[in-house]
């Protein structure tokens, strides 16, 4: 997954709704991602029909071009079909628990769809998806969302259960200057996770900006106070410095950890801290599109303890 | 953490113009006595703080970053300390996460007569730090 279909959304309304209606099919990650980019004024929902589905994961992207894949994909289905979790998933999909869409007009039943081969089970989920499903004659089992959720809770808790082994695994290295330093030491900063991710959109970015460029007189100086200089320099500065600013809205797609050169844990990473954060203000980025993004808003009465 | 009498430790302060700022100059037309590890950064309000002037404060070896500005409620801008105690929060549950030294950060509201106030804070987080010891961010290389 190199392009997040909510990133590629935002670019295609980014001056205003679409003048016809278009369906677009996304996995509810990147839906999720598109409704923050709303938020962020980067995108417009009207004349636009979303249809997802209950989301089984995704394989990483080398599979596809080792070839490895079609032996996978029939695994993958008979896994959906038990409600399990395929194996070789990327981890942010081993780790997801949002895997029911929000927002949808539409949303396809995979997981635990045990008809998956002979038929296609839709929920209709507005208005909108009625008119469409109402014109385009799908044969169509209607069914309340509620007690769908109700029969996911056996396959979200194996995703928590699974979610918690990864977090546990990753939790000790992660764990102080000399943790952080040697999981981001890897990075050549090709800055591919800031360009691939669906929150990042900035379009002057402050680390590809020439204030973080290295001029020789810093070199020097830098040189001189360290004694050597990690080239390239302020890797730490790069990845703490994106958490600060994007944690609190991250979706956990995973798009960072698929471009990553050198295989850093970055969807984990992300997804955990983001998730810590999110918790402060009970927040889960793109669930809604009237709660507004914690950062752009505030209480008056609230966190009173960080202040001393 | 070593602890040494006769380290000074670096402390990049935040003040903001309307309030903080008043309030550090009149603790020191009152002639009240501060540390000197205060290095004073004069902004237009707290808001205008990114986290990223605090992490790249924190990374290039300072012992402490403060942040101060109005109190909730008084802000000049109308609502602009509010949403640095958001941010603020966010950047200090990154590092408790990380196991970064948070210690080394601290938030302050500090009114334009809150002189005393001010040398109070002051001295008592320079304190802290001094028992933390130095940032090793400053030396490391591998940032």
């Amino acid at each position: 997954m190199p392009i997040n279909a909510g990133k590629l959304l935002s670019r295609f309304t980014m001056n205003g709704a679409t003048s016809e209606p278009v369906a677009v099919v996304l996995k509810p990650c990147e839906l999720r991602a598109f409704i923050e980019l709303v938020k962020l004024e980067q995108g417009f929902l009207e004349n636009i029909m979303f249809i997802s589905a209950t989301c089984g994961g995704v394989y990483p992207l080398n599979m596809v071009h080792d070839g490895t894949i079609d032996k996978n994909l029939s695994q993958y289905w008979t896994a959906i079909k038990k409600e399990e979790i395929p194996p070789n998933l990327r981890p942010a999909c081993k780790a997801c628990t949002e895997f029911i869409p929000y927002n949808t007009d539409m949303t396809i039943n995979l997981v635990g769809n045990k008809t998956l081969d002979s038929q296609c089970e839709i929920f209709i989920e507005s208005k909108k998806g009625e008119e469409l499903a109402k014109d385009k004659d799908i044969k169509k089992k209607y069914s309340e969302k509620e007690s769908k959720k109700k029969n996911l809770d056996n396959f979200r808790g194996k995703r928590e259960a699974e979610k918690k082994k990864i977090f546990d695994e990753i939790t000790p290295k992660l764990t102080g200057m000399d943790g952080l330093i040697n999981i981001f030491g890897k990075c050549i900063g090709c800055h591919g996770c800031s360009k691939v991710c669906p929150i990042c959109y900035c379009k002057l970015c402050e680390f590809e900006s020439s204030d973080s460029e290295y001029g020789p007189s810093h070199y020097e100086s830098e040189l001189r106070r360290r004694g050597a200089v990690r080239v390239p320099p302020n890797t730490l500065y790069y990845h703490l410095g994106r958490l600060s600013h994007i944690a609190i809205s991250c979706v956990g797609c995973g798009s960072c950890e698929d471009v990553c050169p050198v295989d850093i844990p970055l969807s984990i990473i992300f997804k955990k801290i983001g998730e810590s954060v999110q918790h402060m203000f009970e927040y889960i980025p793109g669930k809604s599109i009237t709660e507004k993004i914690p950062l752009t808003t505030f209480k008056e009465k609230e966190l009173t303890e960080i202040e001393k | 953490m070593k602890k040494d009498d006769d380290f000074m430790p670096k402390i990049l302060t935040f003040l903001c113009n309307w309030c903080s700022y008043a309030g550090a100059d009149l603790a020191g037309t009152s002639r009240l006595k501060y540390p000197t590890s205060i290095i004073p950064i004069r902004v237009m309000c707290s808001s205008r703080v990114d986290p990223l002037f605090i992490l790249k404060g924190y990374l290039n070896g300072a012992d402490g970053v403060l942040l101060t500005g109005c109190h909730p409620g008084d802000c000049h801008y109308q609502s602009g300390n509010y949403h640095t105690r958001r941010r603020f929060a966010v950047l200090k549950k990154i590092f408790e996460n990380l196991g970064l030294e948070h210690e080394r950060l601290r938030l302050s509201w500090i009114s334009a007569s809150e002189g005393q106030k001010y040398a109070k804070i002051t001295t008592e987080f320079t304190q802290k730090i001094k028992e933390l010891g130095k940032n090793s961010t400053g030396t490391e290389i591998f940032l």
